[in-house]
């Protein structure tokens, strides 16, 4: 660039960066991707071309029924005439019969949309919970408004009925608050009597303006509930009362007072040495005998106590795991701050015991939740029990396997699949250790 | 101190139901309650399902219907009550159901240990053989050495095993666990032949996409009569289920049917027989406890052939021939006792 004399009595010095090449064709791209992580060695070559040979048959072998299926048909019958031989899903049965997947075949057409809105606002309020470094928690008050909200909307009735047990509930907490500096038997006893009395009131009304009434909507029994509703209706009931039940479990099967500390251990070792599907038959069999047979001790509630109760014993072994791995000296260290014992738990042992027991916790959450199919056992018309009995027994659709239980099967995929996902980021969310 | 309380409470209270279910009537039970708890299946092809718009249909169905239309004047007065194999006993012993009809099989142990009373047969059905077209039998004693899906652990694994033994032929056994797996494995060529009911047999050749290609051999190898029942000791009630399901056969065979039904209930007839089940003569509602027209109201629905013909019938995807379930003027075994 300079003068040409310069240039041949000085060595050569390179006065301008060259402009960056390209790794080479080996190193960059997709083939630097594939060879590194397909091709790195003869096994995994061969391992590479096996997998791609088999994903290639079973999109071909698979595809042709996906893409080709009849979704618009009145039978098996109709379908078969359709596709004439060729390789087809008869979807047509899901599109016929989705509100039944999801709402059972009882449940009054005209109201599929309340418990669609229960569905929808189970979401905000679950969202507080979900996501408490985010959102005020000043929306933690409708998270406590919902589950009479979405009673009322499900069940129906008059909303009296909810309206008056949650009248009870904070009475109850007001009369607790009030009297707790007299002593805890007094305030608890208070408590369970103001609640007792509204409890009351609100069966009698219940019962006796069941169709009529204030702000009401129509009834729905519970047996008439069903398909995937009834699974996510147990599902999250369940889920969310047994992790209170289970957090008390494991502090009482921790306890240094014998009678609590037995009866703690004795429900957990009871309940989880006996099958689940043993503790709904009593639930629908055995207690039938008890009840005289006017009273009707609904079905659902028997079988919500029956699966929380199972699943409170499995999570509060997970939460004592928790709270054995944490060392000796946190428990010292909350004693010696001053705090007594519900503080030292609050503020000290749970948070991170729990935060511990996050996936063990999940690992319940899902294996209850797809228990809940267990119900239809016990002739209820879960999502499974729809699929098994009325549909599959119906002279239309006789036959259908493949399309019904792969729609049951993605349901419940997209559910258990997103409870796990949230797991896994509350669990990075919650991480303070640097590891 | 308070458990003990409770628990006492409880079984007081289950005494109680005890004496109460024994001493009221059911028929009076269901008259004040204006609705029938009748147990059906939670789904059998042809004997009962909820069809799209959750209406219960179905053979069973049909008889359940009938004794609501007796009672009650209205067949759909009915409460439907699904029942699986293992909690159907405990729901009509307990009470919660008024009357049972799920294919049930007749049997000693049911009706004497269990303590029910079988009212009667509404379908006669037995263990028999389904076989692909193309293996060219058309008896099963020409069935030596051919290998068969069997569920294990039902009464269909003993009778095969007597009836292959009592012919002096062999067999091998393909041990499956459902009916699903079965429909499955006997497609897929797993086995030659595939044994159970005869009317499973049927409902699930329906299923095939090709059902002309399979037939069912003629031979059947156990007894299953199967009926709905009722709660023992209460004899009133088993009497209007009885006779209701008895009128149903009984109309077939006098020729009444769900068309014909108003025209002659309307005045007395020739056929006093006809008039009597009809209530234009004599006073056979009154003995049941019912109106006299009890038997009109029942067979609005059709009689039992109709029945059988709208659900299970040949012209159904099911396609059962009457067989033994014909009446016994035309050679079956339906003989109903006389109205008189």
């Amino acid at each position: 660039m300079t003068d040409a004399t310069s240039q041949r009595t000085e060595p050569f010095v390179r006065m301008d960066m060259l402009p960056e090449q390209e790794p080479p064709a080996t190193q960059r791209g997709v083939v630097k991707w594939a060879r590194e992580n397909l091709f790195s060695s003869t096994a995994n070559s061969v391992l590479t071309v096996a997998a791609i040979v088999t994903v290639y048959y079973i999109l071909v072998s698979s595809m042709p029924w996906l893409l080709n299926g009849v979704w618009n048909s009145a039978s098996i019958r109709e379908c078969r005439e359709i596709l004439e031989g060729a390789t087809g899903g008869c979807f047509a049965v899901l599109t016929e019969r989705w509100n039944q997947l999801l709402f059972g075949f009882k449940y009054p057409p005209d109201q599929y949309w309340r418990p669609t809105l229960a569905f929808v606002l189970l979401f905000v309020a679950a969202a507080p919970v979900m996501f408490f470094k985010y959102l005020p928690s000043k929306m933690l008050i409708f998270t406590g408004l919902y589950p009479f909200i979405a009673f009322w909307l499900i069940w129906g009735g008059s909303i009296l009925t909810p309206l008056l047990v949650l009248v009870g509930f904070v009475l109850a907490a007001q009369a607790f608050t009030r009297l707790e500096h007299k002593g805890f038997a007094i305030a608890a006893l208070a408590a369970i009597a103001a609640a007792a009395v509204m409890f009351w009131l609100a069966s009698t009304i219940g019962s006796g303006g069941g169709s009529g009434g204030f702000l009401s909507l129509e009834p729905v029994q519970s047996r008439d509930m069903g398909g995937f509703m009834l699974n996510m209706i147990l599902g999250t009931v369940c889920v969310s009362l047994s992790i209170p039940f289970g957090i008390a479990l494991a502090l009482g099967r921790q306890s240094d007072m014998p009678i609590i500390k037995w009866i703690c251990v004795v429900f957990i070792e009871f309940i989880r040495g006996v099958p689940l599907i043993t503790l709904l038959f009593v639930a629908n069999v055995v207690l039938a005998y008890f009840l005289p047979p006017g009273t009707t001790f609904d079905l659902i509630v028997r079988v919500i106590i029956m699966i929380t109760a199972f699943s409170s014993a499995y999570i509060a072994e997970v939460i004592r795991g928790g709270l054995a791995a944490l060392p000796k000296g946190q428990y010292e260290a909350a004693d010696s701050l001053g705090l007594d014992y519900a503080q030292a738990m609050r503020l000290i042992i749970l948070p991170q015991a729990l935060k511990i027991s996050i996936p063990g916790i999940v690992n319940v959450a899902v294996g209850l939740f797809k228990d809940t199919t267990l119900v239809s056992v016990i002739s209820m018309f879960d999502l499974v029990g729809m699929i098994r009995g009325p549909i599959l027994a119906s002279t239309e659709w006789n036959g259908v396997y493949w399309e019904l239980f792969g729609a049951a099967a993605i349901l419940f995929f997209v559910v258990c699949y997103g409870i796990s996902q949230y797991s896994q980021w509350l669990e990075r969310e919650l991480a303070t250790d640097h590891r | 101190m308070k458990k003990s309380v409770i628990f006492g409470a409880l079984t007081v209270a289950g005494m109680a139901a005890a004496a109460s279910v024994a001493s009221a009537g059911t028929l009076d039970d269901v008259k004040a309650r204006g609705k029938l708890n009748c147990g059906v299946t939670t789904g059998l092809v042809g004997f009962a399902a909820p069809d799209a718009n959750g209406n219960w249909d179905g053979f069973d169905v049909g008889v359940c219907r009938a004794v609501a239309a007796a009672v009650l004047g209205d067949p759909a007065a009915v409460e439907f009550v699904p029942t699986t194999g293992k909690t159907r006993f405990t729901a009509l012993a307990s009470g919660e159901i008024d009357m049972l009809a799920r294919n049930t099989t007749w049997t000693f142990s049911r009706d004497v240990d269990l303590k029910f009373e079988f009212v009667g047969v509404n379908y006669y059905d037995g263990q028999g053989f389904m076989v692909p077209k193309d293996l060219g039998v058309s008896s099963a004693k020409d069935l030596d050495g051919a290998t068969v899906c069997i569920q294990t652990g039902t009464t269909t694994e003993l009778n095969l095993a007597d009836f292959f033994r009592s012919n002096g032929i062999s067999y091998e056994p393909v041990p499956i666990e459902t009916n699903a797996e079965a429909q499955q494995q006997y497609l897929a060529g797993a086995c030659d032949v595939y044994t159970t009911d005869a009317s499973g047999l049927a409902a699930t050749r329906a299923a095939f996409e090709d059902p002309a290609g399979h037939v069912l051999l003629p031979e059947i190898v156990s007894k299953e009569p199967l009926g709905p029942l009722v709660r023992h000791g209460d004899n009133e009630w088993g009497d209007v289920v009885r006779w209701t399901l008895n009128a149903l056969i009984t109309a077939e065979e006098l020729g009444v049917t769900s068309a014909n039904v108003g025209e002659l209930a309307a005045s007395a007839g020739d056929n006093p027989e006809v008039n009597r089940l009809l209530g234009t003569e004599g006073n056979l509602g009154e003995m049941l406890g019912l109106d006299a027209d009890w038997a009109v109201k029942a067979l609005a629905g059709g009689n039992y052939g109709e029945i059988f013909e709208k659900n299970i019938g040949e012209n159904t995807p099911v396609g059962l021939a009457r067989g033994l379930n014909a009446q016994w003027t035309e050679g079956g075994l339906l003989y109903s006792p006389p109205f008189r």
